[in-house]
């Protein structure tokens, strides 16, 4: 367990490595990296100066180093429009988009599960199939036109929902909704093929023969089973949906880090994207690793295997 | 068999219905007349997607008020018409999408086979980079790619290969692992093959069948990734009619009620990816009975 716990760590020490690796080779692969760093308009002293900081006339490696250094230490680089360290920008960004996310999230399972439960419950019938559509509907509407299709329906229409901004959960209602809606149709896949075989197993078989109620089998037994890993992929879904709502939150002008990632390409704040970036990428390696370990601790068989 | 479990008739007869589903006849008519559509776009076009006269601002399509037969869809913010817009962005989607796809298909592809069949540290390194690449949401990586190297079309093309080859070295390196078992493969070494040759002449063309599914469940994702570029400011650069690009646009208009700029670009990326999405279902279970697990 330890042994195995160790080299799923390491393993994402790696990753984590690679992805800092990734990220700074990308930016002085493609040219002189202080046309990015430095402020656009930014003076000929201003550049050499901070050619000077960031070591560019150093051997790469040595450059890597202290980039890493800089990292390990939080220190992100400083915001071109906002005039703030990056990570503080992001941090003050960071409620704003979990509030989204696990509305969102609470959205997705509303409807994810219970048609999922429905699917497997009718295989091969009229609500699998059902289900089957709304699955594809879900992963074939980009979200930013299921977005833009409630603004014209619920504020300019209808005038009910406010088209943007945040403060209220009214504000919240829409972006949870089209943030959601890829996710549902994930969560519905995922709760179909669980259920389905859970609905297999011996003791499903059993609590049938006894002659229980087939409501109470499938809502006590095999949904309490199925549900597992329906939750860990909402998870790992609710740290992926903080770090890909950046279409959704430009739509609704939600205030979160996907609006902060666009404020960066339009400002041309190159510091905000690489720290988003990084950030989001180490976010998802670290929940990864946590859910790895969680599936140690809980399955044997998962141990034994590494 | 007294004992059958109960799941089996019930999968099974779940995969008998798929397996009955015939082919996606609609989706793909959709799929090849966009791509007509993309290819004769000067014949197409009733007008210049590039050039509006503001006098002719914001018309409606042609069946509400105050519309034109002139311009059937109406015309966006600059005047420009909405229809010749939406033929000429097929072209965009198309060449983006499907040169974007190939690249990523042959990049990915191409890692997967070396990954899978030459094990070892070569195999240890490009998985790592793989995962830890997957790692990133990738439209976040794509947008910072073009924060790196500026928008363009043949820059996003670059990019969204840089994105998605993870998906195929992933799975491909997997088949690899399993056909290196198998005979045939055993016997070319044993008649002295070279690993070049046993990569391209006996590997290669039986994972195959996999990328091209792979590439069609693709085609969806890449569009709808473009789309989201070239809304965020990022993509095709303006004034080029990109579908992502007219619903950026379209978001002007969308407060006063102006659906038509938002609605037909958005229906069109939808009417695309879901045939692709359908097509590449469709795929999977008929040419690659081991995807369907995935």
């Amino acid at each position: 367990m330890t042994r195995y716990i160790t080299r799923r760590m390491a393993y994402s020490l790696l990753s984590l490595v690679l992805l800092s690796l990734t990220i700074f080779l990308f930016v002085r692969i493609t040219g002189d990296p202080t046309t990015l760093l430095v402020e656009p308009g930014a003076s000929q002293a201003d550049i050499d100066a901070m050619r000077e900081r960031f070591g560019l006339d150093q051997p790469i490696w040595v450059q890597y180093a202290s980039f890493m250094q800089r990292l390990a230490h939080g220190d992100l680089g400083q915001s071109f429009y906002y005039r703030t360290p990056v990570l503080e920008l992001y941090l003050s960004r960071l409620p704003n988009s979990l509030l989204l996310a696990l509305a969102a999230m609470v959205f997705s399972l509303l409807i994810g599960v219970p048609s999922g439960i429905l699917a497997a419950v009718r295989v091969g019938r009229f609500w699998d199939r059902a289900g089957k559509v709304f699955a594809l509907l879900g992963l074939s509407l980009p979200s930013f036109w299921v977005g833009l299709v409630l603004i014209l329906f619920f504020s300019v229409y209808l005038e009910w929902l406010p088209s943007s901004g945040s403060g209220t959960a009214w504000h919240l209602l829409m972006p949870a909704f089209a943030l959601g809606w890829y996710f549902a149709a994930a969560h519905m896949r995922l709760t179909r093929s669980s259920m389905l075989e859970v609905l297999g197993s011996d003791y499903i078989k059993l609590a049938r023969l006894k002659g229980l109620p087939e409501s109470l089998v499938i809502a006590k037994h095999a949904f309490k089973n199925a549900l597992i890993p329906v939750l860990t992929l909402a998870g790992i879904n609710l740290v992926i949906m903080i770090n890909v709502a950046v279409v959704v939150e430009t739509v609704f002008a939600w205030p979160g880090i996907g609006r902060l990632l666009y404020e960066g390409i339009t400002f041309r704040d190159f510091p905000v994207v690489q720290g988003v970036v990084l950030l989001a990428g180490g976010m998802i390696v670290i929940v990864n690793l946590l859910i790895d370990i969680l599936y140690a601790v809980i399955d044997p068989r998962i141990r034994l295997e590494a | 068999m007294a004992m059958r479990s109960e799941a089996v008739p019930l999968t099974s007869r779940a995969d008998r219905v798929r397996g009955l589903e015939g082919f996606p006849l609609l989706p793909v008519l959709i799929l090849v007349g966009v791509a007509l559509v993309a290819i004769f776009a000067e014949a197409l076009a009733p007008h210049d997607p590039e050039v509006g006269s503001l006098a002719a601002r914001f018309r409606p399509p042609a069946w509400q008020a105050g519309g034109s037969v002139e311009y059937l869809l109406g015309t966006d913010h600059l005047g420009r018409d909405v229809l010749s817009r939406l033929i000429f962005g097929a072209r965009v989607s198309m060449v983006v999408g499907f040169t974007a796809v190939m690249v990523a298909g042959a990049i990915g592809t191409g890692l997967g086979i070396v990954s899978g069949y030459l094990g070892g540290w070569v195999d240890q390194v490009i998985m790592r980079v793989t995962d830890t690449w997957l790692a990133l949401p990738a439209l976040t990586f794509a947008i910072f790619l073009t924060a790196i190297v500026g928008p363009s079309e043949m820059n996003i093309v670059i990019i969204l290969g840089a994105v998605y080859w993870t998906r195929y070295a992933r799975v491909i390196r997997g088949e690899v692992l399993s056909l290196k078992q198998r005979e045939f493969v055993r016997l070319a070494i044993v008649a002295g093959c070279s690993k070049g040759t046993i990569m391209r002449r006996h590997i290669l063309p039986n994972v195959l069948n996999s990328a091209i599914v792979l590439g069609t469940l693709m085609l969806g994702v890449v569009i709808v990734t473009e789309a989201s570029l070239s809304f965020l400011g990022v993509g095709v650069p303006p004034p080029k009619p990109a579908w992502g690009l007219m619903l950026a646009d379209g978001k002007k208009g969308l407060m006063v009620g102006y659906w038509w700029l938002t609605v037909l670009p958005g229906s069109c990326i939808m009417l695309m990816v879901l045939s692709a999405n359908l097509l590449g279902d469709w795929l999977r279970v008929k040419l690659d009975p081991q995807l369907r697990q995935l």
